[in-house]
């Protein structure tokens, strides 16, 4: 019974190598302790380079990743039989037309090695849900074009953000539908030195929409009450809030980059208890993705929704109205500002959160009202 | 002490056998008295005495009272309602049969010890439910079947423990167990040819390997007496798509509006108590940092470690890893094959 809860505690055993990424390789290990895939490769570099195929070690299918990536292909003669495949399996061919494949062919064995891991079950997740395979491999690319062409999202004061350890990020909301948050996200994502992972606290409708709610939850969210964001900070994680909620996010076009009341301040209350520094973050661009004319309140009620909104696309052009607008955004995270040197007694003095949530407030409102003038146009 | 006394109600299930099994093994005790109405599909070793009882005769005050009984384990609650006979039968069973228990261990003057077996069941399933749940906080929402009895249970342990202070009170509540011989209604779930799961929700699981929860019962009557509640699960989470996939099995999405009476249809095949159905629709997970830190126990397996061992041991796969593996290694060669054509083929 020991020897097999010794074998249960010891996690399965991966891949020794590295990726052509230099991330650590997330196949199950062979006898040799590495995966299928790059004792191949292995093989292969070793038989180019006319060694043979010796001890693997993680350090040697590195420089045989290298090897091939550098194209140094000859014709493979000396190869074993079994492994006459892959770019050397051209013989006299194309050498040019193999090379411009060969990475073709590593994409596609990378995306064949990620479906076989979604097909088998074999992805790790931490107590929240947060899938990061899914993340990197499918919802990052898919929010990216948006982010990059559609948008073109300029990022100012990364600094501000902390390479490691909790920080509270909060940030104003709108855009009917919740994207500035995703291009917070991505941001922190794609530009922060540590690209780090925006931990976001959701609205409980995105916790009762089926597809919403699980793509919420592996994309990182969880449900915005104080428990969890505790335990996230506690953790050392990266908070995301909106204070404004849905009444940031659903106000008509007429009322844009005017903040709405931040809720009860319950993000400074939780601040002040982990001693985790506030980041405020002024989001430009995103009011103008669909502007808000009206809002059909009996639709919305009938469906359960907070608001069904009526924009000079929806549902006038039907599906089509559902393409944002391509606003120029600018997101800018502002000087963190610190709740360690508050102490315990300024949870008990409502006038001492009201104080910190004027001042995220009023920080993020100035830094608006400053990138809007500073915008050229919308548009542009 | 001059050996210990050891009575377990609900011994003759499978949880209960093995705790008596192991309970009997340990020096430390000089004898076990296990209760249930049913009789065991094994019988006992030496040490154990096994006596046919219901929960709620009052022989088993006789019992309490007269063998000089220092520990109770009360593990005769019971998340079944078919096999109990139907659900009002299940919770005059539960709550009541803890009542009748409690009160006879009332007077037992030996008694040093009670040990509940409850379930993190207590916390509900909600999608406003908190992500992790711990001891202390509170699950609030009115709830139904087996996840109230538990509570309920509970409530009446927790009078007891204010009425006997000389008798240190431990609630374990355990997540949902899987492992090799274990016999449940999730466990008889992922059986099934092909699993329903609601269209468009992907439930956190935890699972808790039966040596584990065999284990933190054990510690529980055997090591330091350590009053309060804990909540007993493997580390980390597993998704309910996860789980299936590592179970070989097709699922098949449930609509909403149509969940209710596939529950039903999933009630008489594998006994789900119907609370059970949004356990798969919204999951829960709860902290075991107190089980760990004040009560000293560790899972050795963590909850994918603990699926992935019965998934093999128990379960027929219809889709294997080496299937899909191999399907991986054809699209792969298959490729390799076109390039190669490709850029031999561009040549000529």
């Amino acid at each position: 019974m020991s020897a097999q809860a010794d074998g249960a505690q010891a996690p399965r055993a991966r891949c020794r190598a590295l990726t052509t990424k230099g991330q650590p390789c997330r196949n199950p290990a062979g006898p040799s302790g590495l995966c299928a895939r790059h004792e191949r490769q292995l093989r292969e570099a070793a038989a180019r380079v006319g060694g043979r195929p010796g001890e693997p070690s993680g350090g040697d299918v590195r420089a045989g990743g290298d090897v091939r990536a550098g194209g140094d292909v000859r014709a493979g003669g000396d190869l074993p039989s079994g492994d006459r495949r892959g770019p050397t399996d051209a013989g006299g061919g194309d050498q040019a037309t193999a090379e411009a494949l060969a990475p073709f062919l590593d994409w596609a064995e990378e995306a064949l090695d990620f479906l076989r891991r979604r097909l088998t079950g074999d992805y790790p997740i931490d107590d929240f849900g947060y899938d990061p395979e899914l993340v990197q491999h499918v919802l990052a690319p898919l929010l990216r074009p948006l982010y990059r062409h559609w948008w073109r999202v300029e990022v100012r004061g990364l600094e501000h953000v902390p390479d490691t350890g909790a920080a509270l990020v909060v940030a104003n909301h709108a855009g009917t539908l919740p994207f500035d948050a995703l291009m917070v996200a991505l941001a922190l994502l794609d530009e922060h030195p540590a690209h780090r992972t925006l931990r976001m606290l959701a609205a409980d409708l995105a916790f009762t929409l089926p597809v919403v709610a699980p793509l919420a939850r592996k994309s990182g969210n969880t449900l915005a009450c104080n428990e969890d964001a505790e335990r996230l900070l506690a953790a050392g994680e990266l908070v995301g809030v909106w204070p404004e909620g849905y009444k940031g996010l659903g106000k008509p076009f007429r009322d844009r980059y005017r903040l709405q009341r931040f809720g009860r301040g319950g993000f400074v209350e939780v601040a002040l208890r982990t001693g985790t520094p506030i980041v405020p973050v002024a989001v430009v661009g995103s009011e103008e993705i669909y502007p808000m004319l009206a809002s059909l309140r009996r639709v919305a009620r009938l469906l359960g929704v907070p608001y069904v909104p009526v924009t000079p696309t929806f549902p006038l052009l039907g599906p089509l109205g559902l393409v944002p607008l391509p606003s120029k955004w600018v997101i800018e995270f502002c000087p963190p500002i610190e709740t360690s040197g508050y102490g315990p007694d300024a949870l008990l003095d409502p006038m001492a959160v009201f104080d910190l949530t004027d001042q995220v407030r009023d920080t993020i409102q100035q830094t608006l009202y400053r990138n809007l003038a500073d915008r050229g146009g919308v548009f542009l | 002490m001059a050996g210990r006394r050891v009575l377990v109600t609900g011994a003759a299930r499978s949880t209960g056998r093995r705790l008596v099994a192991a309970l009997a093994a340990d020096p430390a005790v000089a004898s076990v008295v296990a209760v249930d109405d049913a009789r065991p599909a094994e019988p006992f070793g030496a040490k154990v005495e096994f006596l046919q009882v219901d929960p709620r005769s009052p022989a088993l005050v006789r019992v309490l009272q007269s063998t000089g009984v220092d520990t109770c384990v009360h593990l005769g609650v019971t998340a079944e309602p078919l096999a109990a006979g139907g659900r009002a039968t299940m919770k005059e069973r539960n709550v009541l049969g803890t009542m009748q228990l409690l009160a006879a261990a009332y007077h037992a003057p030996d008694l040093r010890r009670l040990v509940l077996k409850s379930s993190t069941a207590v916390y509900g399933a909600a999608p406003g439910d908190p992500a992790v749940w711990r001891e202390s906080m509170d699950p609030g929402t009115p709830r139904h079947g087996f996840g109230k009895d538990s509570i309920e249970v509970e409530d009446y342990v927790r009078s007891f423990d204010r009425r006997r202070p000389d008798v240190a009170v431990t609630v374990l509540r355990l997540a949902n167990q899987v492992g090799p011989t274990v016999d449940n209604p999730l466990t008889r779930y992922f059986a099934l040819p092909v699993c329903p799961v609601v269209f468009g929700f992907d439930p956190r699981l935890q699972f808790l390997h039966e040596e584990d929860a065999e284990d933190a019962l054990a510690r529980a009557v055997l090591g330091p007496a350590v009053r309060g509640t804990f909540n007993v699960a493997g580390d980390g989470v597993v998704l309910l798509s996860q789980a299936i996939r590592i179970a070989g099995k097709p699922s098949l999405p449930i609509p909403e509006p149509l969940v209710s009476s596939v529950a039903e249809l999933l009630r008489r095949t594998v006994d789900f108590s119907p609370e059970q159905a949004r356990f798969l629709q919204y999951g829960r997970v709860a902290d075991t940092t107190a089980a760990h830190e004040e009560l000293g126990f560790k899972p050795a397996w963590s909850s994918l470690a603990a699926f992935e061992d019965f998934a093999t041991r128990r379960l027929q796969r219809l889709v294997t890893e080496e299937q899909v593996t191999r399907l991986e290694q054809d699209a792969l060669a298959a490729l390799r094959k076109a390039a190669a054509w490709l850029s031999s083929g561009a040549r000529t």
